[in-house]
């Protein structure tokens, strides 16, 4: 089945919302309501919770966290009911399932921050809400073809981690390219510099030191033994982790002449 | 008298950002920085303003020593000052440290910021820091021969306009542009002319603005470029904002508001701010048009850096500089020149007598005339074995320097070097080593991490002969090519497992690696000569003594007797290797010069006293042997008392250990050579 992009591969779910295009309102509606039901897709408030949760817990390591929450909210009854969850004396504490849920979540919220800034070039205004109402709005098995779209980003517009999903283990190809990773490139191909991965500053600061910067024309020349590309009128040679930091936005006539 | 207020007033300039720029007056000698990138040209234009030359290089960290040099333009006298490529007023390497806080420290009079024309767009963002600073700056488009050939013009005045200072076209090897930019300073100086502000876009430009108010003292920068940096957390800044601040605390808590504001860290904003900034500017002041030259220099280039060609290239150069150049001629034909017919023909025989007659103490005569006379040996090898080969060297290496290939050596044998736990960088001081080891072990210095400082001074110190030693092996080899495959068998092979090892055994972080690629240049003779002399000259400055001072500590240990005894410890092990007792006391020479060592076993040869087994076991060894005098006092200078120390001894028993081993396999095997 045929989705947005060409050389997509897309589930052969039929109630895939690619297809929603095609639909009048009243079905889209229903269509929705039937994923959630199918899926036990949780309330959007409960998966903020989750969200909060997951970067306190896992990515801040903390134990617990005291939420104020009231055991009387749905979302948070709701929570309790799925195991997600576990509340006591007023500190919220993950389980196990919670953990996966809240790491996926993060995951698609982290990647729609990406597709936002990255192929829709949202800059100036970019608030952390529109990242949220778009990730509601990635369904499963979407976030993969996102992400591969993306070339499997590793950080997110803030410099936080994405989760890794299955696509970025098998590496897929089959979507087409709009923005991946310098070592990805083919000999010959070029781009715009889209960002530098920042997680790690003393590597950010080398690549700007070179002259690697958003915005500027890149070519590349050569791969092996290392990578050897070409930035306005100078070259440069890096090893493969630096590579693997600069992201680069294919120029659309680029693949292979 | 109005007059002398009107003078004095007019030398007092009132900079732009409230600060006073302190301008040339007859007694002070203004101080002139030049700044910019590495490989843009800084050190020529050096000299051009002074007349003393510095040391030319493509590689990281050559100036690090900061080069000052007095320069005359017009009436007045200026202090120059080179400082050590930079890229950003952020430093990332230590050059950069050096660099910022010369500018910051020293408040130049002017700052003349040189940048490859060709790369204005990459290199304007610098510009635009270093005129947030306030100092008084002028821009330098160097090289502009190069950017003409790609078709690139400027319009110079339209820069002027938007950058608000002076800008000038130079090409510093010819000289061309040089003299407009003499008079230039010499007007810039007279004037205080502020620079256009840009001003960022708008949260970015109120964060400064706000952060500005609340820096309270004065540095050697303007307070919004102190802004700038201690919002990009600087360390060294933000040390010595925290001293001269009465109050810090507001600044903290400002910097963590800030970073709240924007989706990426501040320095990558304030990057992408100024390269936008910098893109706009150099659209509107260039124009393309037609190329002018063919690109056979970018295709020798690509069959450089490619494996498949790049490998035989290398294999090329190293046959025809190293072994061609450096072993046949400076080791073969020169050295017999100068040692045979001049030394031991002429030289020797005459001073001999001199001596003989001049003093007729035997203990005297033995020291400056005997067998290890200072004169009659020291002098003699130092002259006509050493001189001869480290000039080829130098020579040879200096050539390829110049021409850029060292770099594109760097990339080809990055991956390599990672399996021994350094990058690519590190092929310029093991090249160097097979020059001067002492000399390389310097150049280590210029290695990102510890650990891959560790492991080059290991390396250099274990398996890498220097030229002198490397001369005298050759020769040893001579009708036996089969002991010396054998020989560079081992000590690669040496090389690489021991290189191994240290990277898995010494703790530190994994280097990486990132490197610009110059344009490939034909060497200018005028630049190989001056890198090659002043090659020679610091080797004979520093390391020449050093063997006088071998041959007197020598002498002293032959009329103690410590000689003979430690000869006799060292015989033991000698016997054990399977090599004759003579062996022992070029060992113990090994120590103090490597050549010494082998140039002993050269004489033995010579004599017949040792069979082609012997030779490769004894070559081993004394190539893995420690490292000589010099270079031992090295390695404790640059590594510490500890690592120097230990090194060593860990080199002397590895060298024996090989040396056994080879010994060993060798009478299994039967082989014979």
């Amino acid at each position: 089945m045929r989705g947005l992009f060409p050389n997509q591969r897309v589930s052969d779910d039929s109630l895939s919302p690619l297809r929603i295009r095609d639909s009048p309102r009243a079905r889209v509606d229903q269509t929705f309501k039937s994923m959630e039901e199918r899926e036990m897709k949780l309330p959007e408030r409960a998966e903020e919770i989750l969200e909060t949760l997951w970067m306190g817990i896992v990515e801040d390591q903390k134990n617990s966290l005291s939420l104020g929450l009231s055991e009387r909210e749905d979302a948070v009854a709701e929570l309790l009911e799925g195991g997600y969850i576990q509340v006591a004396d007023g500190d919220v504490f993950l389980e196990e399932k919670g953990r996966e849920e809240g790491e996926r979540i993060i995951r698609r919220h982290r990647l729609a921050e990406r597709l936002l800034v990255d192929v829709l070039d949202v800059k100036r205004g970019f608030t952390p809400e529109m990242g949220c109402k778009f990730e509601h709005l990635l369904h499963e098995g979407i976030d993969e073809n996102v992400c591969t779209l993306l070339g499997h980003p590793k950080i997110c517009p803030h410099g936080k981690l994405i989760p890794p999903g299955r696509c970025c283990q098998k590496s897929a190809r089959e979507v087409a390219r709009v923005v991946c990773p310098l070592k990805d490139l083919d000999v010959k191909d070029g781009g715009t510099i889209a960002y530098l991965a920042t997680n790690d500053e003393g590597r950010l600061h080398k690549l700007m030191a070179l002259g690697a910067l958003p915005g500027l024309r890149v070519t590349m020349i050569q791969k092996f033994p290392s990578y050897v590309f070409q930035v306005g009128h100078s070259q440069f040679a890096v090893d493969q982790e630096m590579a693997g930091g600069i992201y680069v936005r294919l120029e659309k006539d680029s693949n292979h002449f | 008298m109005r007059l002398a207020i009107k003078v004095w007033e007019k030398f007092q300039g009132e900079g732009c950002h409230g600060q006073s720029h302190s301008l040339l007056t007859e007694e002070k000698r203004g101080k002139i920085a030049i700044v910019g990138s590495p490989n843009v040209g800084k050190s020529v234009l050096f000299h051009r303003l002074t007349g003393t030359y510095v040391t030319v290089s493509n590689y990281p960290g050559t100036t690090v020593e900061v080069s000052r040099g007095k320069g005359t333009i017009g009436e007045e006298i200026f202090e120059v000052i080179d400082t050590p490529g930079m890229y950003s007023l952020l430093p990332v390497t230590e050059e950069e440290r050096v660099a910022r806080s010369i500018l910051l420290e020293e408040s130049p009079d002017i700052i003349l910021h040189v940048v490859d024309a060709k790369n204005l767009e990459r290199m304007l963002p610098l510009t635009l820091q270093l005129l947030e600073t306030g100092l008084s700056l002028v821009l330098i488009l160097n090289i502009i021969d190069e950017a003409e050939r790609l078709g690139m013009q400027f319009d110079l005045s339209l820069l002027e306009k938007r950058l608000g200072i002076p800008v000038v076209a130079t090409i510093s090897t010819t000289g061309q542009g040089i003299d407009t930019l003499k008079e230039v300073i010499l007007e810039r100086l007279k004037e205080s002319y502020c620079a256009n502000l840009f001003p960022y876009e708008e949260p970015m430009e109120n964060l400064l603005k706000e952060f500005e108010a609340k820096i309270q003292g004065d540095y050697g920068f303007s307070r919004r470029s102190l802004a700038a940096m201690l919002l990009q957390e600087d360390s060294e800044i933000s040390r010595l904002a925290r001293e001269k601040e009465r109050d810090y605390g507001p600044i903290t808590s400002a910097v963590e508001g800030a970073k709240g504001q924007f989706p990426h860290p501040i320095s990558y904003e304030l990057a992408l701010e100024r390269q936008r900034i910098a893109s706009r500017v150099v659209h509107e002041g260039t124009r393309f048009g037609p190329k002018a030259q063919g690109n056979w220099v970018e295709w020798l280039s690509r069959r450089m850096i490619s494996p498949w060609t790049g490998i035989p290239i290398l294999l090329l150069i190293l046959y025809y500089g190293i072994y061609w150049f450096v072993g046949d001629f400076g080791a073969g034909v020169l050295v017999d020149f100068l040692e045979g017919t001049i030394f031991e023909g002429n030289i020797n025989p005459w001073v001999t007598k001199l001596i003989n007659s001049l003093f007729p103490w035997k203990i005297l005569q033995e020291l400056l005339v005997g067998e290890y006379g200072a004169l009659t040996l020291g002098v003699r090898y130092a002259v006509a074995l050493i001189l001869p080969i480290v000039t080829t060297f130098f020579l040879a290496f200096s050539i390829l320097e110049d021409t850029g290939y060292l770099p594109r050596l760097s990339l080809l044998i990055d991956r390599i070097f990672k399996a021994i736990g350094l990058t690519g960088r590190a092929v310029i001081p093991m090249v160097l080593g097979l020059g001067c080891d002492t000399m390389a072990t310097m150049v280590t210095r210029t290695l990102p991490t510890r650990r891959e400082r560790i492991i080059a001074t290991l390396l250099l110190a274990l398996a890498i002969p220097c030229s002198a030693q490397l001369g005298v092996i050759l020769a040893l080899f001579e009708g036996n090519p089969l002991g010396l495959w054998i020989w560079l068998g081992v000590i690669i092979s040496v090389f690489l497992f021991v290189g191994f090892l240290s990277s898995k055994v010494i703790p530190g972080e994994r280097p990486s690696f990132y490197m610009e690629i110059p344009p490939l240049r034909l060497p200018k003779g005028s630049n190989v000569l001056i890198k090659t002399y002043s090659r020679v000259h610091w080797y004979f400055r520093e390391i020449f003594p050093l063997f006088i001072l071998a041959s007197v500590f020598i002498w002293l240990g032959q009329i103690s007797g410590l000689f003979d005894i430690v000869v006799r410890g060292l015989e033991y092990p000698i016997r054990l290797l399977g090599l004759p007792d003579k062996a022992a006391v070029s060992f113990l020479f090994g120590f103090f010069r490597r050549d010494y060592g082998a140039a002993g076993f050269y004489d033995m040869k010579k004599m017949g006293l040792l069979s082609g087994h012997q030779l490769v076991v004894a070559a081993v060894t004394l190539t893995l042997f420690v490292p000589c005098v010099a270079q031992f006092l090295m390695n404790i200078k640059e590594r510490g008392m500890r690592t120097g120390v230990g090194l060593s001894l860990f080199v002397l028993l590895f060298s024996f250990g090989t040396g056994y081993l080879i010994h060993l396999v060798l009478n299994t095997l039967g082989v014979r050579l």
